[in-house]
């Protein structure tokens, strides 16, 4: 840990495991006095929300595992034997069900958070790319999870999606078959896909340790970008941000709460509560909601193979962000001109979940294409570009000197000696 | 704290959303409505009207079941009180008028009877309403080749749900002039394509209502589609009663969590 640690021992046996194991100084040291920017907004609780989605889709998980048959023949009717005569069954699997989007809702705002303050941007490129990695853990898994009660859109998604790996040249059929475990989706799918449902979320769970730690050596970013400059600029993590935290999770709480209880079914499609049946095709197939901005990407371009690398690239681009973002400034707080190119990226990816959940003809190949190419061009031209040519905002002299009125300022330790103008980030 | 209202307005407006962006078309039918007065088991408080899901298991029973099954729903759950709401009597009564197959013949192990069909018995509280047909080829070559799907969750299965039901059963009407039918076909614009391969239904007093309700067309669509709702979640009646709770719950705790927040900050500048 970057900072010096204040752990005391509580009694006997405490201090003999702090000599032996020292958890509860890990945990004290990051979960307790870790100092933390006193200027965190909202923003900065779906870190914590995070964390407990993903206990809460594994909690769930393991116990409808319990009851779920990974088998063409009775997938289905286990699930139904779930909903029905499993007690709160129906709960365990709402909650699940539901869980997924609420995850992806709580990702894609986390994700948004760091593009607008600059969070990928040294010394936080390790965290970032950590961060990527567990986006596409938890696409991979969600995935493999909507196949797994087998109706309509479980099959016809899975032999969509799927059927991406053929268009790789020479080798992609004979990789495709190797996915499927057979000539098409089907039992062997399934199976290996429960089997990699059930490990991958304690994948994403090593992986979050590996995001928090490498958090906890730089410590967090904060909405004005700047560097923390001493003890007047944070305030230990608990108690004050385990109640922010706090407060933002009981209130994500009710949100999920409402889909679980009263809309249950609203984010999925109707069709996965018709077994699956690999002779009928339904006339529209449609991933779920959280994949639909990358399914328009896909779409957008005509060819396959190209289409398919696109949709890869989105996401393999964010891997690269800090090293194409070129301005010196991480908050876009103070950096008026990317602000604005910043909302037309919100929108674009606006535009491209709507089109995804669109037919691909007419007006919305149009949309799809425009907001494709603007996705692309934040990363590889505007943020690059805009880095360089614009003047930043003047950025305050510390944390601390924005929010403390004066006495407490003046009661402090000096700042004004650390406090030299910098553009430095 | 404007700041903080606004942002919780953008999430609040984001998560919501996520319902509109996951409403997608139905394609070409023609969209489906409820009967006037809407359902009771919409809403935060709804629930089941329970002679109205009586008189639909009637419909289900002495017209739908001739042709569709509901493996999933177990006959015992006709006594459940947040549904139909039958004594264990009336269950076991109604439970002996169906028939299930029965399984091997204990002296002969023939599948069969005397005349080559599908051995059955009477079923028994803990069966499910099993399709009336010994496998899909059958139901196919019994309905000009369309297969009558399984009713236990069509309610949760359409665009729609128990409006979808009601407006299908409400809505065979001639076909426009300029559509042709294919052979076998009834005109219904509520069904995907506008055509669909089971003949109407419901016609003025179908069924005599067992508590002397008037069984006009209208009357037996919304009742069906009230039993086809409850027979796909019977849970709703319990999911919305707890879902009011915890939701309460909730709200009082993130408001005493707001409160300790104000609190624990308000000497603090951020
Ligand atoms: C004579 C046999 C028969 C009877 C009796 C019957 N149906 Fe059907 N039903 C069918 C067939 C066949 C289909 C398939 C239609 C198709 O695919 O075109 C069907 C389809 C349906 C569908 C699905 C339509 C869709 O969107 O795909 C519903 C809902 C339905 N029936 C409800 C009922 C109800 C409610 C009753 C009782 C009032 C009933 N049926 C009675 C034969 C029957
Ligand atoms: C990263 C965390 C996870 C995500 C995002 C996730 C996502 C999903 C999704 C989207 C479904 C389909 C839901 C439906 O429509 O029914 C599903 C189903 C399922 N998941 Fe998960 N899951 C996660 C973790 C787990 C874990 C840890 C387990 C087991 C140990 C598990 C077990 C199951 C089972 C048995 C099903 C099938 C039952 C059902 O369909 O409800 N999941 N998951």
């Amino acid at each position: 840990m970057s900072h010096q640690s204040t752990y005391r021992p509580t009694g006997p046996f405490t201090e003999w495991l702090d000599k032996r194991l020292p958890v509860p100084r890990l945990m004290h040291d990051s979960l307790v006095d870790f100092p933390t920017p006193r200027n965190l907004n909202y923003w900065y609780t779906f870190g914590g929300i995070l964390t407990f989605c993903l206990i809460s889709q594994i909690v769930t998980g393991i116990i409808l595992a319990m009851h779920y048959t990974p088998h063409v023949d009775y997938a289905f009717e286990s699930v139904e034997r779930i909903m029905r005569d499993v007690n709160f069954g129906w709960l365990l699997r709402y909650a699940h069900a539901v869980g997924a989007s609420m995850f992806f809702f709580a990702v894609y705002v986390h994700i948004f958070r760091g593009l607008y303050y600059g969070s990928y941007k040294a010394p936080r490129e390790v965290l970032w790319m950590l961060g990527v990695v567990i986006l596409l853990l938890m696409m991979a898994t969600a995935f493999m999870g909507y196949v797994l009660p087998w109706g309509q859109m479980s099959f016809w998604g899975a032999t969509v999606i799927t059927n991406f790996f053929t268009a790789i040249p020479l080798v992609g059929n004979a990789i495709t078959e190797w996915l499927w475990g057979g000539f098409a989706v089907g039992n062997a799918t399934l199976n290996r896909f429960f089997s990699l449902h059930y490990l991958l979320p304690f994948v994403i769970f090593g992986v979050v340790i590996l995001h928090i730690w490498a958090l906890h050596v730089p410590g967090n970013n904060n909405p004005t970008g700047i560097d923390v400059r001493g003890k007047q600029d944070t305030v230990p993590f608990h108690p004050y941000y385990t109640v922010k935290d706090g407060f933002a999770l009981s209130l994500f709480c009710i949100l999920f709460a409402w889909y679980v209880f009263f809309a249950p079914n609203a984010l999925g499609h109707p069709d996965n509560y018709i077994p699956a049946d690999p002779l009928v095709t339904p006339p529209h197939i449609v991933p779920e909601w959280y994949f639909l901005p990358f399914y328009a990407i896909l779409r957008s371009i005509p060819d396959k193979l190209l289409g398919v690398i696109a949709m890869f690239g989105s996401i393999a681009i964010l891997f690269v962000l800090p090293w194409l973002d070129r301005s010196p400034v991480r908050s876009l707080r103070y950096r008026p001109m990317t602000q604005i190119f910043f909302v037309g990226f919100v929108v674009a990816c606006g535009v491209l979940m709507y089109c995804g959940g669109k037919p691909a003809e007419g007006v919305y190949v149009l949309w799809a294409r425009l907001a494709t190419a603007y996705y692309f061009a934040y990363f590889l031209l505007i943020l690059p570009i805009v880095g360089l040519i614009e003047t930043p905002r003047k950025l305050p002299d510390s944390i601390a000197k924005p929010v403390l009125p004066a006495p407490a300022l003046a009661g402090g330790t000096p700042i004004g000696a650390t406090a030299a103008p910098h553009t430095d980030g | 704290m404007l700041k903080a209202t606004r942002t919780l307005a953008i999430l609040l407006a984001a998560g919501l959303g996520l319902a509109a962006g996951a409403a997608q078309g139905a394609g070409e039918a023609k969209h489906p409505h409820a009967p006037p007065g809407g359902w009771s088991f919409e809403g935060m408080f709804g629930h089941y009207d329970k002679a109205a899901v009586q008189r639909g298991f009637q419909i289900y029973k002495e017209v739908c079941a001739a042709c569709h099954g509901m493996e999933y729903v177990a006959i015992r759950t006709l006594g459940s009180p947040s549904g139909p709401g039958y004594s264990e009597d009336e269950v076991e009564a109604v439970a002996a008028e169906f028939r299930v197959p029965a399984g091997p013949d204990p002296q002969t192990g023939s599948l069969v009877d005397d005349i080559g069909l599908p051995r059955l018995r009477p079923a028994l509280p803990s069966d499910r309403f099993t399709s009336p047909y010994p496998n899909d080829i059958a139901a196919r070559a019994a309905n000009g080749g369309a297969l009558p799907p399984d009713l236990s969750v069509i309610a949760k299965a359409r665009e729609g749900g128990a409006s979808y039901i009601y407006s299908l059963m409400t809505g065979y009407q001639e076909p426009p002039p300029g559509v042709t039918l294919e052979a076998g076909m009834h005109y219904n614009p509520y069904m995907a394509g506008g055509q669909i391969a089971m003949p109407p239904q419901l016609v003025p007093d179908r069924v005599a209502y067992e508590d002397g309700t008037e069984a006009s067309v209208e009357q037996m669509a919304s009742d069906i589609a009230t039993f086809l709702n409850w027979a796909a979640e019977p849970e709703l009646e319990f999911r919305k009663k707890l879902g009011f709770m915890v939701i309460s719950y909730l709200a009082v705790l993130s408001l005493l969590v707001f409160l300790a927040y104000r609190r624990l900050w308000r000497n603090v500048g951020h």
